[in-house]
């Protein structure tokens, strides 16, 4: 069992409380999931010139304003926003680089996410803690992917939280559990693809990104899914300016939808978006099996 | 519904479920209405009961609402989550709304009314209830039932009704698929009248006639060695 949550802010006056509206979502879905949790929030995207990256470090003791500094004499425009033991670095300089610097110098520092609009955090914890520990009522943005975890096929850790990300400015999360991620993998590293985790998410996240970096649409990709998964899954994915929702064929995880003219809000249960504002007047439906819904800002 | 007994409220805002099923699974007045407000999704509302009593629920609710009801009318005015009236043995409940997967699941008795759409696995192992669907039914509804009416007013899913014994699934609308040894019958005299009937109780207008029939070819009954898991 996990929880899945999703915000879509359509008034943008609402978007510097992107985190305070999702904070309650997150925390509603901790019997869903007690073990770890995690937010990818999108925020405006950055200057096309611009990456940002999300890091993790372990230790509490890291010194991410000495990684700051040579990070700075190293690469271009370099920013690093910190928040407990992750940061958000921006740079001008090309991702895969600092990619290979860091992991020469820094590899203990793991990247989460890479794009223009993604920022990611992730920990073990209750989400109420997690939350805390990262501030998430301040985040501020246009849509938001959060998870709770339940772990059951692999260890309670930060690297196995979700969501998991592949590319830029995409992610995915996972209510339900995969019976091929170990066919799913090996199909990915062929083709090149490095895991990070034990997570059978994981491969979903990957497979899915390979596809629709081969040209499919998220639809083609998910019907090509269908085939390839054998298992059941509730998926939670954002990109830079979409969410998207799909059920395994069978339903066998729940979702619930509600949407108004201000906010798109999806969960694994109506009672993480009982408090949202206007919530009695929304419009709330249970997506179909099978079928692919998606919302862009 | 809708007794001249003032309602007695839990707010579960202010409440916790707990007071409230415990409240419910007392020693009750017949007759008593109760009014639960802010259900706000909560699991588990009002399950249990096993007194003519009346409970209204203020909103959607979560998982498993009013399951195994003895006795008591409840309705919900809204959404109700996977397995409401699951296990039903008597009495009655009404979901405004849609409700989700496994609707009125292995039901012995008495009449589930939902006004919207029902989820995948609506009456999956009915025993002996009804089912009424002001909308449609979602995939393997029907699934294994064994006795008791489904009354679908809209279409149905895939594998409708496999694996039936001898629970019997009226559809209005199109089916997507039948289920191993389901197959659609011509409808009888008393097809009519039990489909007449249950809309009535329900209080859906639609004509009798507008109905299919399905129930079990019975060829599942007995094993057949030959038919290589094909019926």
């Amino acid at each position: 069992m996990c929880g899945i949550v999703g915000l879509l802010l359509k008034n943008e006056a609402l978007r510097p409380r992107l985190g305070e509206l999702m904070v309650p979502m997150l925390i509603g879905m901790t019997e869903r999931g007690p073990d770890s949790s995690g937010v990818a929030a999108f925020t405006t995207p950055v200057d096309c010139r611009f990456r940002k990256l999300s890091l993790y470090c372990a230790d509490a003791t890291f010194q991410w304003k000495h990684l700051e500094g040579l990070l700075s004499e190293a690469f271009e425009d370099v920013t690093v926003v910190i928040r407990a033991n992750h940061g958000i670095l921006t740079t001008a300089s090309p991702v895969d680089g600092v990619r290979r610097w860091l992991q020469t110098a820094f590899p203990q520092v793991h990247v989460l996410s890479v794009g223009r609009a993604i920022d990611l955090y992730k920990d073990v914890g209750l989400p109420s803690e997690v939350s805390d520990r990262y501030a998430f009522p301040s985040l501020s943005g246009t849509h938001v992917v959060a998870h709770t975890r339940m772990a059951t096929e692999s260890a309670v850790t930060p690297a196995n939280a979700h969501p998991y990300t592949a590319g830029e400015d995409w992610c995915l999360v996972h209510n339900g559990s995969l019976a091929n991620p170990g066919s799913i993998r090996r199909k990915l590293e062929k083709v090149g693809a490095k895991f990070e985790s034990d997570c059978d998410t994981e491969g979903a996240c990957r497979y899915l990104h390979w596809r629709l970096d081969g040209g499919d649409t998220l639809e083609e990709a998910l019907h090509h899914a269908f085939e390839d998964f054998d298992g059941f899954f509730t998926f939670l994915m954002g990109t830079h300016n979409k969410l998207a929702l799909v059920r395994d064929p069978f339903a066998c995880k729940p979702a619930v939808v509600a949407e108004t003219d201000q906010y798109v809000a999806i969960s694994s249960e109506f009672r993480s978006l009982a408090h949202l504002p206007d919530i009695r007047n929304a419009n709330v439906f249970e997506p179909k099996p099978s079928e692919v819904y998606s919302w862009a800002v | 519904m809708g007794g001249l007994t003032t309602p007695v409220l839990f707010d579960l805002s202010k409440q916790t479920l707990r007071e409230l099923n415990k409240a419910l699974h007392g020693p009750l007045v017949p007759g008593t209405v109760y009014r639960v407000e802010n259900p706000d999704g909560a699991h588990s509302i009002a399950v249990g009961i096993n007194a003519p009593v009346e409970v209204h629920i203020e909103g959607h609710a979560g998982y498993y609402a009013a399951g195994m009801n003895m006795l008591a009318t409840v309705v919900i005015y809204g959404n109700a989550g996977p397995g409401v009236a699951e296990n039903m043995m008597s009495g009655r409940v009404d979901v405004t709304g849609f409700a989700s997967g496994g609707a009125g699941a292995s039901a012995h008795g008495g009449l589930l009314v939902i006004g919207g759409d029902a989820g995948l696995r609506c009456g999956i192992s009915l025993k002996g209830g009804d089912i009424v669907v002001g909308g449609s039914v979602g995939s393997f509804s029907a699934f294994m039932a064994q006795a008791g009416n489904l009354v679908v007013c809209g279409d149905a899913g895939e594998g409708l009704g496999d694996s039936l014994y001898e629970a019997v699934v009226y559809v209005r609308g199109t089916i997507q698929s039948l289920g191993a040894d389901a197959q659609v019958e011509p409808m009888a005299e008393s097809d009519l009248a039990t489909v007449s009937s249950l809309l009535g109780a329900a209080g859906i207008s639609h004509p009798a006639s507008d109905f299919k029939r399905v129930a079990s070819a019975r060829n599942l009954y007995h094993w057949n060695a030959d038919a290589n898991q094909e019926y």
